[in-house]
């Protein structure tokens, strides 16, 4: 089973989520968690173990300026605006390039090859026994999460039971990191904020066909307005977790709540046996 | 005219409500853009009204014709994305996979994919009590956001590029929506939280932000929940030589605020009005300093 945590908005806690989920299995049964949120990972702060490192690379294109006779033909099909063709020379500008492959694919003179250009690496971690860490860093400065959560996915292929963070928002990075999954779990928190993007990444689970439920978290007790939008739309909220200083502060100091507060461990299981319902798979 | 945009890294640190807040106190004439084009949340507190939509076009997205298609596979073997899907002998592209590169378009033998232009979003300019407000919306699950941030300051300048101040509310994180949304600022406020994962995203994004040489300023939201977390940001900023322009208190009022759908400001005194009032004349020292150098 794979379970996705997205919200929309940011810092609604889909770490903290994702974090106790995985910490309450991994005491029973081999768990792999896996950050996906390339951009900002912050998992393992909580699991803090040494990493096995691998590179992540996209192919880009290198022009073999001897063979090349300038002919425009690979500006003209790269739709991103990568490569501008000047009389003498090519400019490439890897910021903006996809790794599409078109520009070689069109070059009559065969003058176009690929070579991997780093983006980011993956790190695998075994932080507590039973749990399996891969982590995602996208390299600063580079745009394309992408490629970075695609190879952070695939290494968790296999695995029983994977649990991905995804970054918050609602575009490409949302997208690669939900499709596939077999439920997500949506943490939002009761304001007009996490409503409002809460509502936009109901309908992102919507478009991938993922079952998705709701986590409430930090609540004050004033969470009408997303219990109203839940039944309309015929979300379960599967857990409700109190604005409290204390799992702030546990939470801030980099320590998993159900490892301070052991109570909480029955919570988060009974979390995770409602998303195993909502993926259709009987625990 | 001075740029500035309020960053984080880390989401949900408070960049819109100090967004809103700095907006009613900073004086001078200026212009707003909300760059969090996946999740816009500026207007919640603005109450905007809105002047005018504009479809924003994404890329275009390959559309396969099963009368022309010759079930050859081309498309599917060369699609980089994941795009193309095969059920049964029919080949079609997902629309949220495909990412316009046009390849299976050169690669098919029988011609039978033609590049569709796309609505993947809108541009919307507003008016607000402290200017226009140019803001976003992206169809959910769309890609092409770090473009739409791209169009979104495009269209602020374009109408209101007289003005003193163009603040910018940004986006979380460092990929794509932020680089579009930091290139060309003069200034970024990142606004970080007390905790180790606030000050690990702040390390990041204040990487990509050097990069791009915009004076970088940092304010700490809720400072008070953990003040040795906060102490270990003040460090950093010190040995970075980055100044630390504001902190502020957790407050009630912050969230009774957003609920009630004004800046935190305009609610009347409160320990978090008070913090985000200093904030302001600091940042108006800075921003007083980067106009005399222009």
């Amino acid at each position: 089973m794979k379970l996705a945590i997205a919200s929309g908005k940011g810092g609604t806690g889909k770490s903290m989520v994702a974090a106790n989920i995985a910490f309450t299995l991994a005491l029973t049964e081999p768990v792999t968690l896996v950050d996906c949120d390339v951009e900002e990972p912050n998992l393992h702060l909580f699991f803090p173990a040494p990493v096995t490192t691998t590179e992540v690379t996209v192919p880009i294109p290198v022009v073999d300026e001897a063979a090349c006779d300038h002919c425009g033909k690979c500006e003209e099909a790269c739709q991103y605006g990568a490569l501008t063709v000047l009389q003498s020379r090519i400019l490439f500008f890897p910021e903006l390039c996809h790794s599409c492959g078109g520009c070689m694919l069109v070059c009559p003179k065969r003058a176009i090859h690929e070579e991997p250009k780093r983006v980011g690496a993956i790190s695998v971690s075994a932080p507590i026994p039973g749990l399996k860490l891969i982590s995602g860093m996208l390299d600063t400065g580079s745009p394309h999460a992408v490629p970075i959560i695609k190879a952070v996915k695939e290494r968790a292929d296999g695995d029983p039971l994977v649990i991905c963070d995804s970054a918050p928002g609602t575009s490409c990075p949302v997208v690669e990191t939900l499709d596939g999954c077999d439920a997500c779990i949506l943490v939002t928190e009761s304001t007009p904020f996490g409503l409002h993007d809460l509502r936009l990444a109901v309908d992102v689970a919507a478009r991938l066909g993922v079952p998705a439920g709701i986590v409430i978290n930090r609540s004050d007790g004033r969470d009408e307005d997303t219990i109203r939008f839940c039944i309309d739309h015929d979300l379960e909220i599967l857990m409700t977790i109190p604005f409290d200083r204390e799992i702030a502060a546990i939470q801030s100091r980099g320590d998993i709540l159900c490892r301070a507060r052991p109570e909480w461990q029955k919570e988060f299981y009974a979390l995770f046996v409602k998303c195993s319902t909502l993926a259709g798979v009987e625990r | 005219m001075i740029r500035l945009a309020v960053i984080s890294g880390k989401g949900g640190t408070g960049k819109t409500m100090i967004t809103a807040a700095l907006a009613q106190l900073l004086k001078g004439s200026l212009v707003l853009a909300d760059c969090d084009v996946d999740a816009a949340n500026l207007e919640l507190l603005l109450s905007p009204k809105l002047i005018r939509t504009v479809p924003f076009m994404g890329m275009k997205c390959a559309v396969i014709d099963p009368a022309l298609c010759v079930q050859c596979g081309e498309c599917e073997s060369r699609c980089r994305f994941g795009a193309v899907e095969r059920d049964e002998e029919t080949y079609r592209v997902n629309p949220l996979h495909c990412e316009g590169c046009a390849v299976c378009a050169y690669a098919c033998p029988a011609s039978a994919v033609t590049m569709q232009p796309r609505q993947t979003g809108e541009i919307m300019c507003s008016d607000t009590e402290r200017g226009h407000l140019v803001h976003a919306r992206l169809v959910p699950g769309a890609g092409n956001s770090g473009l739409l941030v791209h169009e979104v300051k495009k269209t602020a300048m374009a109408q209101d590029g007289d003005r003193d101040l163009f603040l910018i509310d940004g986006p979380p994180g460092t990929g794509c929506p932020l680089i579009s949304t930091i290139s060309g600022v003069n200034a970024v406020l990142v606004v970080t939280e007390p905790s180790v994962s606030g000050l690990h995203d702040l390390k990041r994004v204040v990487r990509v932000c050097r990069q791009f040489r915009p004076r970088i300023l940092v304010a700490i939201n809720r400072f008070d929940l953990d003040t040795f977390q906060a102490g270990e940001i003040e460090v950093w900023c010190r040995a970075e030589n980055i100044p630390l322009i504001g902190k502020i208190p957790f407050d009630p009022a912050v969230i009774n605020s957003v609920r009630e759908g004004i800046p935190v400001t305009q609610a009347g005194t409160s320990p978090a009005t008070q913090a985000i009032q200093i904030l302001a004349a600091n940042l108006k020292q800075e921003l007083k300093h980067l106009g005399n150098q222009q």
